[in-house]
């Protein structure tokens, strides 16, 4: 064990102990009699300041300090899907075996099962010189994830020895590798320290749209596969909705979902919902790709300020398999505000409202850690990050989303104007922005012979122009518009129900596909053209938008599932011929 | 933890905080008592220790302890509360001692008072409906069993008619149970408490509720335990009684008045308008223990009440309160004004629970998508009504001038009921369809066709 000392001072997390020189930063400590777990967060002299990771109630000075000689890591290997863990990567089912349903402080637990088998198929031969990040072998984790067992990074050398294909426990070696360092066991995991982002040969351009199923996102505002993305809202603006939606149906191959500083009962759904809800593509749980960490606002504070990097870390690493992998952080203020605690605890000088001066630094380092790169392996991975971040008062002028804002190319502006219509996703569509729509342009004109861009622009026209209107109608009224307008307000509106309205709880409408998504935005836009010219053959707009297909329009999104999408287009083809009769007629 | 210090006199008294040299052995957050020169006891927490040196945190003020004949006793271990059965139909103030001239309730089990973290592993999912026989509640943003909504309002509002009303219907519909109370007060007037404890005495419910009681002349710094104490009392009735527990906790503003004291005595660094940046961490601790566990039949629900200051809602106290809580209740003073009980805007105020609670097996079939086709349409007349005043009513479509219609009409039959009427959800679903029927069937797009079919009766 490492070096040994005393606590001198308690306050509320941060403890500072003596006679410890020789403790390095960002040492793992154990603390008091409990052994509870913490971590250096300042040294000076032979006295140290831990952050501790659990309540120090009763804690006493005098009690001892124990150094572990190592950073706080996690352990990466089989046992990390369908996981749930706290903070600092326990699991809070173990913990729940073995301290009911309350947590109880002073737990240590391994963080994957020491007891299961995997069936391990190694993908060595005995003579192969391999360096960090190469597959050794495989491991069917989950009927749909095949868990891919690295050379940890920093290894190189010749393989002595392979198991063969057989079942092992994550603790027997299934590799033994002789190189510089002398003669190294491999196990099915490693550890590598949260704080630290793992190596890559180089970082890619993204290139690929995250699918994620939500038309708003997809078709006005992309994200790419390796992208950075911030969700602002004030409270009930559906930020844990829209997050729960990306889990669920992001096109990723794993899922990393982080609940910081968040509801327990909203981690409860997660648990509950997600072994329910099937991949639309494979038809398993979607469980069976997702990690949880979950650190709820009721659990020691800087637990919570470590979660988002044992989450980064795990995505990390299934991005080294060459996965793409999209994480979710449920919320980076409290993240922020665990951040502004300590930081007060440690008397340093505050800056913006009583952040500390390091806030920027740090969100900077957590959101360049998404990217889609070249893998030590030699293949292709991402890490899409999802960043949900809680601004008080819904006020984007704040620090945590002012400084949010510098590091991500998309920005998702939740409203609580849409949110009081119940108009979800209530993202604003005026407001937000995505810089990834160049980079994924192409995919999309591949599937829509190469009308993405052109559409969406008109749809986001018409939307732009609804909001000019709007100001003329509170001076005038409405009826005193030309009728050519009363026709956009009418397609606006249309779109506004019938296309950027999800209901995330119909089980239609949760999911679109990407083909469904066009067709419905084309649907919309060819009734605008046919009824726009209709007005300039002197059909009223009021014969048009009384037209009572219109509220059948509003409602294909929810009526006609993603297989059935050619309905939609049988759908528009008959209300143009419908406008076309209308044209006929004499006003 | 069982060794017990005394030291007599102290360093420094600041404010709620008495700072104390010389000590050894003590740990953080331990309970303390602390003797005045008269013999009088008070009771204290430790905030802050290091090698030598407490700052306590005395619960009944400072106020007539001096540096050099005050006493300190350190009791190693922290705020214990005793709990039992016998609690329910007592009173008690701020800390859990009875005031009502009862005996000492017989005692079960101590409990910490701060409690443990909820394994988030280990709860299980609210989604049982409670009827409050309130229209806007029970209609627009439905209380589930384990949840935690609070009604946001302001100085002079309601909110406490409308808690009690809460607390006198709530039932489960084809249930017997009924709820036990836990009514926490935190620095509310006199005046208020009697209120709430003669409507309790009128409907008979005291004998199934517990009083504790912090009023607005007790030292506030107790303040900080009371609710504490109360959901100690609740997590016993609930997992290990299997009770199903409602909790109502007003006023919520105080109870933070009371943290920014504390905190600006410790000379903490603050962060927005003064409040410590410890503070939604400091109410996650007490509003995430509401819910329920898996395996046990009980369950705590949270009714916190707040007077948002000067009704602004994004003022620090409902602004971290609503990213904890799932929804709110915002009371709101142009309907009080205008005489509507109760005056509960339904566009600001959102139950997260509420899509679970509600549906086929558990209200109406037609409750999810009505509810959110009211409110959308609500929305709609709120804003034709502020045109409506600039261009007139005759600038308007016939169609928005049904909007308005409907809107007046929602307002006046739909929000407004007595203070002692007890709706079904069947009439309030049925005083919705009245609604929605004054509007054109086009607009109904939330809606799908078989429901409209079902109840959509235009006049």
């Amino acid at each position: 064990m490492g070096i040994k000392g005393k606590i001198r001072k308690i306050s509320g997390p941060v403890v500072v102990a003596e006679d410890v020189s020789g403790l390095e930063m960002h040492e793992l400590v154990m603390v008091g009699k409990d052994e509870l777990i913490g971590e250096v967060v300042r040294v000076e002299g032979n006295s140290a300041t831990i952050q501790v990771y659990e309540d120090t109630v009763g804690l006493k000075p005098g009690e001892k300090v124990l150094g572990s000689g190592m950073p706080l890591a996690v352990e990466l290997g089989p046992g990390l899907l369908m996981g749930i863990f706290d903070g600092i990567q326990r699991p809070l089912e173990v913990i729940q075996q073995l301290t009911g349903d309350f947590i109880k402080r002073g737990i240590k637990t391994p963080a994957l099962p020491r007891e299961k088998e995997w069936h391990f198929v190694p993908k060595l031969k005995k003579g192969d010189v391999v360096s960090g990040g190469e597959v050794m072998g495989t491991v069917q984790e989950t009927p749909i994830f095949e868990h891919r067992c690295l050379v940890p990074p920093n290894v190189k050398g010749k393989v002595e020895f392979i198991a063969k294909e057989g079942d092992y426990t994550v603790e027997d070696t299934v590799c033994r590798v002789s190189g510089e360092k002398g003669k190294i066991e491999l196990k099915m995991y490693h550890q590598w320290p949260v704080r630290e982002p793992r190596p890559y040969v180089e970082r890619l351009e993204p290139s690929e749209p995250l699918i994620t199923g939500q038309r708003i996102i997809d078709t006005f505002f992309p994200v790419a596969k390796g992208g950075a993305v911030a969700i602002p809202g004030g409270f009930g603006t559906g930020k844990t909705i829209t997050s729960h939606q990306l889990a669920a149906w992001s096109d990723a191959e794993v899922i990393v979902y982080i609940g910081c500083g968040e509801r327990g009962n909203e981690m409860t759904e997660v648990l509950l919902t997600f072994p329910e809800w099937k991949d639309p593509k494979s038809g398993r749980p979607l469980m069976e790709r997702t990690v949880l960490i979950a650190n709820t606002s009721n659990m020691p504070v800087s637990a919570r300020e470590a979660s988002v990097y044992t989450g980064i870390t795990i995505a990390e690493y299934f991005r080294d398999m060459g996965y793409n992998v999209a994480i979710m952080a449920d919320s980076t203020s409290r993240w922020a505000e665990a951040l502004r605690e300590i930081s007060g605890r440690l008397e340093e000088m505050p800056a913006e409202e009583g952040y500390p001066s390091y806030l920027s630094s740090r969100l900077g380092e957590f959101y360049e850690r998404a990217g889609r790169v070249k893998t030590l392996g030699g293949g292709v991975g991402s890490v899409t990050l999802i960043g949900a971040v809680s601004p008080p008062g819904g006020d984007f002028s704040e620090p945590v989303t002012v400084h949010t804002k510098r590091f991500v190319r998309c920005f998702w502006a939740l409203d609580s104007a849409l949110a009081s219509m119940r108009h979800y996703p209530a993202i604003n569509w005026l407001t937000s922005y995505s810089e990834y729509t160049d980079y994924v342009e192409s995919w999309w004109n591949r599937l829509t012979a190469n009308r993405w861009r052109s559409q969406r622009l008109k749809a986001m026209e018409i939307l732009k122009r609804e909001d000019e209107l709007k100001e003329v109608i509170r001076l005038v009224g409405s009826e005193a518009l030309p009728e050519s307008e009363k026709l956009v307000l009418e397609t606006a509106r249309l779109l506004r129900e019938g296309f950027l309205q999800q209901n995330a709880y119909d089980p239609i409408d949760t999911y679109s596909s990407p083909e469904k998504q066009f067709i419905l935005l084309d649907a919309i836009l060819n009734f605008h053209d046919a009824a726009s010219a209709a007005i300039s053959k002197g059909v009223p707009a009021s014969k048009l938008v009384s037209l009572p297909q219109l509220a059948e329009l509003a409602k294909l999104r929810m009526s006609i599932e993603n297989e059935r999408i050619n309905e939609i287009q049988k759908f528009s083809e008959a209300l143009s011929a419908e406008i076309k009769k209308l044209m006929e007629v004499k006003f | 933890m069982t060794v017990q210090m005394e030291f007599r006199g102290v360093t420094k008294i600041s404010g709620p905080l008495v700072f104390v040299e010389g000590v050894s052995n003590v740990g953080y957050n331990e309970l303390v008592e602390i003797r005045t020169s008269e013999g009088e006891m008070r009771r204290g927490r430790v905030l802050e220790v290091s090698k030598g040196m407490a700052v306590v945190e005395v619960f009944e003020g400072t106020t007539g302890l001096s540096t050099t004949e005050t006493s300190i006793k350190f009791l190693g271990k922290p705020l214990m509360l005793p709990v039992s059965d016998d609690m329910l139909g007592r009173v008690f103030n701020g800390t859990g001692e009875p005031i009502d001239g009862g005996p000492t309730p017989f005692t079960e089990d101590y409990r910490d008072v701060n409690g443990l973290p909820m394994n988030p592993y280990s709860r299980d999912y609210p989604n049982e409906f409670i009827q409050t026989g309130i229209s806007a509640i029970d209609g627009m943003d439905t209380l589930v069993r384990g949840q935690k909504l609070p009604l946001f309002s302001g100085s002079g509002l309601p909110h406490n008619l409308i808690a009690t009303q809460v607390a006198r219907q709530a039932t489960i519909p084809g249930e017997e149970t009924s709820f036990a109370v836990i009514f926490v007060a935190m620095g509310i007037k006199h005046d208020e408490a009697a209120f709430f404890k003669r409507s309790f005495e009128e409907s008979g419910a005291l004998k199934n509720s517990s009083l504790f009681l912090n009023l607005a002349d007790d030292p506030p710094v107790e303040r900080l335990v009371t609710p504490r104490c109360a959901l100690t009392l609740a997590e016993y009735l609930a997992f290990e009684r299997d009770m199903h527990v409602l909790v109502i906790l007003t006023d919520m503003t105080n109870y933070a008045e009371a943290l920014r004291e504390t905190s600006a005595a410790r000379e903490e660094v603050p962060s927005r308008k003064g409040y410590p940046g410890y503070m939604y961490s400091d109410f996650a601790s007490i509003y995430e223990r509401a819910g329920r566990i898996k395996g046990k039949k009980g369950s705590i629900t949270q009714m916190p009440v707040l007077t948002m200051p000067n009704d602004d809602i994004t003022h620090p106290i409902p602004d971290l309160t609503g990213y904890i809580t799932e929804g709110q209740i915002v009371i709101d003073r142009d309907l009080h004004r205008r005489g509507i009980y109760p005056p509960i805007n339904i566009l600001p105020s959102l139950s997260r629970l509420m899509k679970d609670g509600i549906g086929k097996g558990k209200t109406r079939e037609d409750h999810g998508p009505v509810a959110s086709q009211l409110y959308s349409a609500y929305a709609r007349s709120q804003e034709l009504r502020q045109l409506s005043a600039i261009i007139g009513e005759e600038g308007l479509t016939e169609k928005d001038r049904a909007y308005l219609r409907f809107g007046d009409a929602f307002e006046q039959r739909f929000l407004s009921q007595k203070f002692d009427e007890n709706r079904s959800l069947e009439t309030t679903l049925s005083l919705a369809w009245e609604m929605l029927s004054l509007l054109p069937e086009s607009e109904l797009t939330r809606i799908s066709d078989k429901f409209l079919k079902q109840y959509y009766r235009p006049k």
